[in-house]
């Protein structure tokens, strides 16, 4: 096929007699030049346009006129401007596209708002995150005294489920980091500790670390990365996808039948995959520690003499309050997410940040507070 | 049995529709209508208690629902089945699990019975042999009927059905609107259902409410083919009749 040659595009405005008219000429079409639009626009619509020298056109051309006509602000209650001259089809383009008048108020053109104006905003939503959190941690109180009463109704068919979703599905994720964390702890605590010839207290080194820090630690990042945001994003689909506000009219209060499980199972697994981790980490050094010549009894008796009950029983003890940290974060956003598939992604994403944030936040929180009490 | 008294629904300071007054008989099938994003749904929220009205109250058998606390609605929300928009069947479950969910919370019948009357709701709604599915496997007709199915466990003496028919190609739609009238019928419920769809509305509707979204109130109430012919309000006979020009109900329709 040849390719047909096509003329520029061309408007021009005449005058004649304070009678304004609009010359059309050339092919108006998307791939075409931009149109070359000569002599001065007049301040009313046109009163007749010019099409003889027309050539091809798509919707560049309705496009333009109504960009030209819409510049003249007109008022909203003129009747429909001329538009005799124009091919019919054209006509009935420009017909359906002036037949609603520009809504001035849905323009969503943004008016940039003052510095003062935006702090104020950010205020707010300050407040009302604070609002929410704190409403969120009230219900929660309310949905474990209920459950300790024997008086909230949760499905233990789910909650099996989300304990097995939160516990033994982790466990591959949660082993392959500990193992890492207590590798690369003991290769480079050997490097320093090997220039005093005191190789042997890597031992204690990643067994006081592990226990007291980086096993909870990183069990805490795991988790809110990989059941925080699961919570979330389940939570945000079934309120997007109304089946919360279903639970609702059957009677079901959706905090005990989704929230509470959630806490719970966190609540119980965190400690058990804390100790794991631990082990694991132990275990990663001890691999180090044969590699630079401490057999592994010796390694093991090591860490035993250096890791004490009190310091295995801290770590336990933070992973509860992470895991309340990471449910809470991960049923707050997701419940209270809008209706897009957008929001449910932008829940996931506060859940995890909010929750990694509060972990981190919370635990140099308890090492202060275990230095002042010198455990 | 159902009664509004000035209600005026709101998001934040922005009115959707103020100074409501109605009432729903017994075994009515009440259409509520209105241009899209005039506040149908809204309205139906207000009435199942998932939105608080800003003013006014509704009343259940003369009881005032509005006033009673949260935790004490258990007595009104258990004589409702709710339909929502998109079904909103719980997804973790199949559709058997769906409809027996409110069974086993909700009443101290048998598994066994409880499984027979799961399989009778799904037969009611032409979905015998589809227990096991999940929501996402099955076709959005599917599962609106499933929803209604759900809506249905409880033998509610109010089903509230949010667009039922849309999305719905015309036979499945047709058939959903017979079905609506055969459970009337046969179970004396009454039903309150959110449609803008015309043919559905003069098929099975025998009262409605018309939200005017210019005036942001209730535009007229009565039964849908008596406010087509003699409304006195101009835009509910234009809605009514797809905007087509008024012709005498006599003329032949060649």
């Amino acid at each position: 096929m040849v390719a047909e040659k096509s003329t520029a595009p061309r408007a021009r405005w005449t005058h004649v007699d304070g009678v304004a008219k609009l010359e059309l000429s050339g092919d108006w079409l998307q791939g075409g030049m931009a149109p070359d639009v000569q002599g001065e626009a007049a301040q009313t619509p046109p009163s007749e346009y010019v099409t003889t020298a027309l050539g091809k056109f798509d919707s560049t051309l309705p496009a333009f006129l109504l960009a030209q006509l819409r510049d003249l602000n007109l008022e909203k209650a003129t009747s429909m401007p001329s538009l005799s001259g124009l091919p019919p089809n054209l006509v009935g383009l420009m017909e359906l596209a002036l037949a609603v008048p520009e809504e001035s108020d849905a323009s969503s053109k943004p008016s940039a708002p003052s510095e003062l104006k935006k702090l104020g905003k950010f205020s707010l939503r300050l407040v009302k995150s604070m609002r929410s959190i704190a409403e969120f941690t009230g219900q929660a109180m309310l949905s474990f005294g209920r459950f300790f009463r024997g008086k909230a109704r949760f499905r233990s068919r789910e909650f099996w489920h989300i304990l097995q979703e939160c516990g033994v599905n982790a466990l591959p994720i949660v082993s392959l980091i500990s193992f890492l964390i207590g590798l690369i702890l003991a290769f480079v605590g050997n490097v320093q500790l090997a220039s005093f010839g005191a190789s042997l207290y890597v031992a204690d080194l990643v067994g006081i670390a592990m226990v007291r820090e980086m096993g909870v630690v990183m069990t805490a990042i795991i988790m809110s990365g990989r059941t925080g945001a699961a919570f979330a994003a389940q939570l945000g689909s079934m309120n997007a996808n109304e089946e919360i506000d279903a639970l609702r009219t059957f009677g079901f209060d959706p905090f005990d039948f989704l929230v509470l499980p959630r806490m719970l199972a966190l609540i119980l697994m965190m400690p058990l995959l804390t100790m794991y981790a631990n082990l694991v980490g132990i275990l990663g050094g001890m691999i180090v520690g044969a590699a630079v010549d401490i057999p592994p009894v010796l390694y093991w008796n090591e860490t035993l003499q250096a890791v004490d009950l009190t310091n295995c029983f801290l770590g336990v003890f933070k992973s509860v309050f992470f895991g309340v940290i990471i449910a809470m974060c991960g049923c707050l956003h997701g419940m209270h997410a809008g209706n897009s598939s957008a929001a449910v992604g932008e829940a996931t994403t506060r859940a995890v940040v909010a929750s990694i944030t509060g972990i981190i936040i919370l635990d140099s929180a308890f090492a202060a507070i275990f230095t002042i009490l010198d455990i | 049995m159902i009664r509004v008294r000035d209600l005026t629904m709101a998001y934040g300071s922005f009115t959707v529709m103020h100074d409501l007054n109605f009432e729903i008989a017994e075994k009515d099938i009440f259409v509520i209508m209105g241009g899209s994003g005039c506040g149908k749904s809204t309205l139906l929220r207000h009435l199942v208690g998932l939105r608080e009205p800003a003013k006014g109250e509704v009343f259940y058998h003369g009881e005032n629902f509005t006033t009673t606390p949260l935790d004490q609605r258990g007595e009104f929300i258990r004589r409702f089945g709710v339909m929502y928009q998109s079904g909103a069947l719980w997804s973790s479950l199949t559709l058997a699990e769906n409809i027996a969910m409110p069974l086993e919370e909700n009443t101290q019948l048998s598994a066994k019975a409880i499984q027979e009357l799961v399989s009778y709701k799904l037969a009611l709604v032409g979905l015998s042999g589809y227990d096991d599915y999940y929501p996402a496997q099955i076709s959005g007709g599917m599962n609106k009927r499933a929803g209604i199915a759900r809506a249905m466990a409880l033998d509610p003496e109010i089903l509230f059905l949010d667009e039922p028919g849309a999305g719905l190609d015309p036979l499945s739609s047709r058939r959903l609107d017979d079905l609506i009238l055969r459970l009337r019928d046969s179970l004396g419920s009454t039903v309150v259902i959110v449609t803008h769809e015309l043919a559905s509305i003069f098929a099975i509707a025998n009262n409605s409410i018309f939200l005017d979204t210019a005036t942001r109130t209730q535009g007229a109430i009565g039964n849908p083919t008596h406010l087509r012919d003699h409304s006195e309000n101009p835009t509910v006979r234009n809605f009514l009749r797809r905007g087509e020009a008024e012709t005498p109900a006599t003329s032949p329709q060649a």
